[in-house]
């Protein structure tokens, strides 16, 4: 199978402060496709994929050494608009937080902050990303009610439709159903294997079912270091090394 | 082993006891002041009617052609309060946004103490300040203004409660959950952008209910504009020409040696109500803000 890389990261090396969260992580993402990044908590996981949208910028103390490029573009140097990669890499959080606006007002946020005033055209991307979250016939009577009155699962397709909504290449979700109940989580689940023929995605899970349920690519991180990655299908039924077998059939985590 | 210690149970039940004590000490004060605010409000309103209280536009009590309208004192506390809020609430917020969106950890430990101190200053140094600095300085740019007179007392009174608006709102700003920075960020925002359209309107109930206090801080502030904004009861919004809060008339009487139980006593007690009643409603309106606040975050 010929897949485009995406996204390439190179001799990775990240901190906080003085300390060594991810150790020299090399690894290829690629496009419409999607790839788990699994682990048990502290793996570096969170930090990995904050490094993509350089979310961790916000971190103070935060460094990254090697590099990260993004369809050959360095995502580190001076040249990098933050906001534009930002909307290019689109994220999706662990506990839904969608602000305490209107339905509408939150879908809408992402391209009225880019100054976008014509009514008409905002409707359109609002209902249009609201279709693609699998939330538009659920709320398109009552967009302009709050969106914190959803329910945990909505506010988080709520989150995946603000994200859409600024038309980017690739979405990371980082834990995204570690806070919803079963169904809401297959509901999410389902979306992200529709999502991907048009998005690369790139999901952090610590739950092995689900890295095995929805990705085509899994990556196992371990303290920092980058173990083994693959097809999904080979990882899960040939691990190559003995702690991803360990983690798969459940002896720590 | 297993007996009840009888000693430590007395103990117990004795600085319970105490404790309880001092929470009720409070409470009686309150009631006991509320009790005479109205036993001699009552009185007053025997002699005046409630109409002629509110309606008339002069306030005499001491002079021998008597009127005992409350609005020339509203007016002049409404003016000062006005002007103290013009002050304290645009500087108050961007502080609060300074130092809840912009500032350093370390600038934030340095620079909030900081304003803090301003709350730690004397009223009667600000009404000073108002008095011997503030309008002589103005009087270069205003020539008609009066040696006592709203602006000044206004403006020092509203740089007195900056502190109070801006520890507050930043309060409020602080408690909006990381989250919702980071969801904002992750869809492109410039900073700005988080701190304008999403911090403040997630804080907005509780930077509301930091202004309404405020507001109640201004109208119950009785040195400032006791020292430098006149004695001259006045049904105006100049603020350029003496007037008197009802802060200000409480402290005239007070000072003056007008006998006790005649009506012009009495009416410090009705002015005392009328202040009472304005700064009750504002807590509550603002206490009332920021449970709902809290609400949706917790």
């Amino acid at each position: 199978m010929d897949r485009d890389v995406i996204i390439q990261i190179e001799k990775a090396d990240s901190f906080y402060g003085t300390k060594q969260i991810l150790k020299n992580i090399t690894l290829n993402i690629y496009a419409k496709a999607v790839t788990s990044l699994m682990g048990p908590s502290g793996c570096g996981k969170s930090t990995l994929i904050r490094c993509l949208n350089r979310m961790n910028d916000l971190v103070p103390r935060f460094r990254l050494e090697g590099k990260i490029l993004y369809k050959g573009l360095d995502l580190y140097s001076r040249d990098v608009d933050i906001t534009d990669l930002r909307r290019e890499i689109g994220m999706v959080f662990q506990k839904p937080n969608p602000f305490p606006k209107s339905i509408y007002e939150n879908v809408a946020y992402g391209i009225r902050i880019q100054g976008v005033t014509n009514g008409e055209f905002i409707d359109g991307i609002v209902e249009e990303s609201l279709k693609k979250a699998a939330l538009w016939e659920e709320v398109k009577d009552r967009l302009h009610e709050s969106a914190l009155s959803l329910s945990g699962g909505q506010q988080q397709r709520i989150c995946i439709a603000r994200a859409l909504a600024v038309k980017p290449q690739v979405i990371l979700f980082d834990e995204p159903c570690s806070a919803l109940d079963p169904m809401a989580t297959a509901k999410i689940e389902e979306l992200i294997t529709e999502l991907k023929k048009n998005y690369t995605i790139i999901v952090v899970t610590h739950n092995t079912a689900q890295a095995a349920r929805v990705s085509d690519f899994t990556a196992f991180l371990y303290l920092g270091d980058l173990i083994e990655v693959g097809p999904t299908g080979k990882i899960f039924t040939v691990p190559q090394d003995k702690r991803t077998e360990e983690y798969l059939t459940g002896k720590f985590g | 082993m297993l007996k009840r210690n009888r000693i430590v149970k007395f103990k117990e039940m004795l600085i319970e006891k105490l404790l309880l004590c001092c929470s009720l000490l409070s409470v009686f004060t309150t009631a006991a002041i509320i009790y005479v605010l109205l036993s001699e409000s009552v009185g007053f309103f025997k002699e005046v009617r409630i109409i002629d209280f509110l309606t008339d536009t002069q306030w005499t009590p001491l002079f021998t052609n008597k009127h005992f309208g409350i609005l020339p004192l509203l007016c002049g506390t409404l003016l000062t309060t006005l002007i103290a809020i013009g002050v304290a609430v645009p500087v108050g917020l961007i502080s609060a946004i300074y130092l809840s969106e912009y500032a350093t950890v370390k600038m934030r430990h340095i620079t909030k103490p900081l304003l803090e101190i301003l709350a730690a200053v004397p009223t009667v140094v600000y009404g000073y300040f108002a008095l011997l600095f503030v309008t002589p300085l103005l009087k270069k740019f205003i020539p008609g203004l009066s040696g006592f007179n709203a602006l000044s007392a206004g403006l020092v009174m509203g740089i007195m409660i900056i502190p109070l608006v801006s520890s507050l709102s930043e309060d409020a700003m602080h408690a909006v959950p990381m989250g919702l920075r980071e969801g904002a960020y992750a869809l492109g925002s410039h900073k700005i952008q988080v701190a304008f359209k999403i911090v403040f309107p997630a804080a907005l109930s509780g930077i509301t209910a930091a202004v309404i206090l405020a507001v109640s801080r201004a109208i119950g502030e009785t040195m400032i504009v006791a020292i430098a904004a006149g004695q001259q009861p006045k049904f105006t919004l100049n603020p350029l020409v003496p007037i008197e809060t009802i802060t200000a008339y409480i402290v005239q009487i007070s000072l003056g040696d007008t006998p006790h139980g005649t009506l012009e006593y009495q009416t410090i007690f009705v002015c005392g109500t009328t202040l009472f009643i304005l700064t009750f409603a504002l807590n509550v309106i603002s206490f009332k803000l920021k449970r709902r606040f809290q609400e949706i975050y917790e």
